[in-house]
C-alpha cells in the first residue's frame, strides 16, 4: 500500500508516493540518495542512522516515512555551510574523532542537537547524550574531545 | 513486513471512530516498540493508526488538585519539563534513563505503558505515584488505577476500540526515588527496577509505596513490604527486612539479563538503597 509524503529536507519540499512500509532511513536513502544515513542495527540500538526529525534527533530505522508528512528533516549533507564544513564537523577531523566513518553521520547529527541547546557541555553531558551512538575505532575519547572543543560555537546555535 | 495501511488522523474522535470500523488496527505511538516488532514479523498489523498527530495526547497539566499527563508525552518531553521536574523528579530521572536520545524523541509514556514489557522503567515510578489511566473509547471513559491494568507481559486490560488518553497523577505527598539495575549505564534494559515513594511525619512513615520492574509477568506493587514499612520509623534493620520481604514478594525468571536468584538480590539491595536516600 502507498502513500504521498510530503516534508522538507535539508530545507528543500520533496513530495514522494511511498510504500507505507517504508522507514525514513529507507526514504532518505533510496528515494533522495543521501547516503550518509547509514544502516547499521536496524533496531535503534547502534544510531548510525541518526537524523534530525524537526529538531530532535531520531533513530531513522525506527521511524515510518508515512509518520514523517509535514516534518522537517536534516540529514548530515544538510549540516555543512557554503561547501565549508560545519564548525563540529572541522573539529571531529581536527581532533580525530573519525576513523572508519561509519558512526560519524550519526554522531555529527546527534552531537549537533546537543550542542543548540547546550552549547558547552561537560564531558558527563556529552557522553550521556552519545551514549546511542556506537563506535567500533576510536574509543569515544576523540568524539568526546570533539564534540566538547568545536570553535565559532555561534555558527551552531544562531 | 506485511504491507499495511496507514492513517494518520488528528483528533482522538476520528482515532476511536477508525478503531470501531477497523476493530484489529494497531496503534503506533512512537513506534520504538511496534515497528521493532514488525521488524521482527511477532506484530503483522493490515492497518496502522498513528497518533503523532493527536494534539489531544500531548501535554502535562494540572487539573483540580491533580496532574494530566497526556499518553502521546515524549520522554524527552517529559526530561525537558520544567513542570515535570518541579513535581516528579523521580519520574522525570526514570525518563532519562531509557535507552538513548534518539529513542527519548519518539518513543511515548503511553508507549511505554500499553506495550506492557516487565521492565519498562516508567511503570514503576508511576505506579509508586498511584497514577491513574483515562481510558476512551467510543463506548464511553473508564479510569483504571495503573496496578489494575496490566494483565501479563505485553497484555493490558485494554479492549478493542479503547486507547489510554492520559495518566492522572494526584498531588505527590513525599518524595519518590527509582533506581534502575543494569550491567550498562546508559542505553540498556533494567535487571531489575525499583521505586519507592515514602510520605512521612515526625521521621514516622505514614504512606509507603513499593513498586518492582522486572521481577514477575507484570510489574508489581509490594503490599507487604508498604504494610511493614507503615507506621514505622526508619531504622537500619527495618530497611534491611524490607529489602527482604521485597524479594520474597516478587516471582522474578532466569533469562539472558540475570537469573532469578540475582533478580531477588538485587531487590533487595536496591529497595534498602532507595530507602536509605528517603531517609
Ligand atoms: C534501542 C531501544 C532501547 C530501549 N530501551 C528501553 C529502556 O531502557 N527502558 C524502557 O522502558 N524501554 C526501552 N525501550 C522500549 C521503548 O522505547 C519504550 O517502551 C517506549 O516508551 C515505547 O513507546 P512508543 O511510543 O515508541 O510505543 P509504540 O511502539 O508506538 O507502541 C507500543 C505499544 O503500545 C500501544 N500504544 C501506544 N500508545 C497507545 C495509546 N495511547 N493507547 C493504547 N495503546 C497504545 C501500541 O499499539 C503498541 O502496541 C527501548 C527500545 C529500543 C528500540
Amino acid at each position: 500500500m502507498k502513500k504521498i509524503i510530503s516534508c522538507t529536507i535539508n530545507g528543500v519540499k520533496q513530495e514522494l508516493y511511498l510504500d507505507t512500509r517504508k522507514t525514513l532511513l529507507k526514504m532518505l536513502r533510496e528515494d533522495l540518495e543521501l547516503m550518509g544515513v547509514h544502516l547499521g542495527c536496524g533496531g535503534g540500538d547502534c544510531g548510525a542512522c541518526t537524523v534530525l526529525l524537526n529538531g530532535e534527533p531520531v533513530t531513522s530505522c525506527l521511524v515510518l516515512a508515512a509518520d514523517c508528512e509535514g516534518s522537517e528533516i536534516t540529514t548530515v549533507e544538510g549540516v555543512q555551510q557554503d561547501d565549508k564544513l560545519h564548525p563540529l564537523q572541522q573539529s571531529m577531523v581536527e581532533k580525530g574523532g573519525i576513523q572508519c566513518g561509519f558512526c560519524t553521520p550519526g554522531m555529527v547529527m546527534n552531537s549537533l542537537a546537543l550542542l543548540r541547546e547546550n552549547p558547552q557541555p561537560t564531558e558527563s553531558e556529552v557522553r550521556h547524550a552519545l551514549s546511542g551512538n556506537l563506535c567500533r575505532c576510536t574509543g569515544y575519547a576523540k568524539i568526546v574531545e570533539a564534540v566538547m572543543d568545536v570553535k565559532n560555537l555561534d555558527r551552531i546555535t544562531g | 513486513m506485511k504491507p499495511f495501511e496507514h492513517f494518520a488522523p488528528d483528533s482522538v474522535g476520528e482515532v476511536l471512530d477508525l478503531l470501531q470500523s477497523i476493530p484489529k488496527a494497531k496503534l503506533i505511538a512512537g513506534g520504538t516498540d511496534l515497528l521493532l516488532q514488525m521488524k521482527q514479523g511477532s506484530a503483522q498489523p493490515d492497518t496502522v493508526i498513528s497518533l503523532k498527530n493527536v494534539e489531544e495526547l500531548r501535554g502535562f497539566a494540572t487539573r483540580k488538585a491533580r496532574f494530566r499527563l497526556g499518553a502521546g508525552m515524549t520522554l524527552r518531553g517529559i526530561t525537558r519539563s520544567p513542570e515535570l521536574k518541579k513535581h516528579f523528579p523521580g519520574l522525570v530521572y526514570a525518563a532519562s534513563v531509557v535507552a538513548s536520545e534518539q529513542i527519548r524523541s519518539l518513543a511515548t509514556v503511553g508507549g511505554n505503558i500499553c506495550n506492557a514489557s516487565p521492565s519498562a522503567d516508567l511503570i514503576p515510578p508511576l505506579l509508586a505515584l498511584d497514577a491513574v489511566a483515562h481510558i476512551v473509547s467510543r463506548d464511553g471513559q473508564r479510569d483504571i488505577p495503573l496496578a489494575d491494568f496490566f494483565k501479563g507481559p505485553g497484555k493490558t486490560i485494554l479492549k478493542s476500540g479503547e486507547i489510554l488518553l492520559s495518566l492522572f497523577l494526584p498531588q505527590p505527598s513525599g518524595n519518590m526515588f527509582y533506581s534502575k539495575h543494569a550491567p550498562r549505564q546508559f542505553m540498556d534494559l533494567a535487571v531489575v527496577g525499583v521505586a519507592v515513594r515514602l510520605q512521612k511525619n515526625q521521621g514516622m512513615v505514614r504512606e509507603a509505596r513499593v513498586a518492582l520492574g522486572a521481577v514477575g509477568p507484570t510489574p508489581l506493587r509490594a503490599k507487604k513490604t508498604e504494610a511493614l514499612l507503615t507506621g514505622k520509623t526508619l531504622t537500619p534493620k527495618l530497611m534491611l527486612e524490607a529489602g527482604e520481604m521485597a524479594a520474597d514478594e516478587c516471582s522474578p525468571i532466569d533469562d539472558i539479563r540475570g537469573s532469578a536468584w540475582y533478580r531477588k538480590r538485587m531487590i533487595k539491595i536496591h529497595v534498602r538503597r532507595n530507602l536509605e536516600a528517603l531517609l
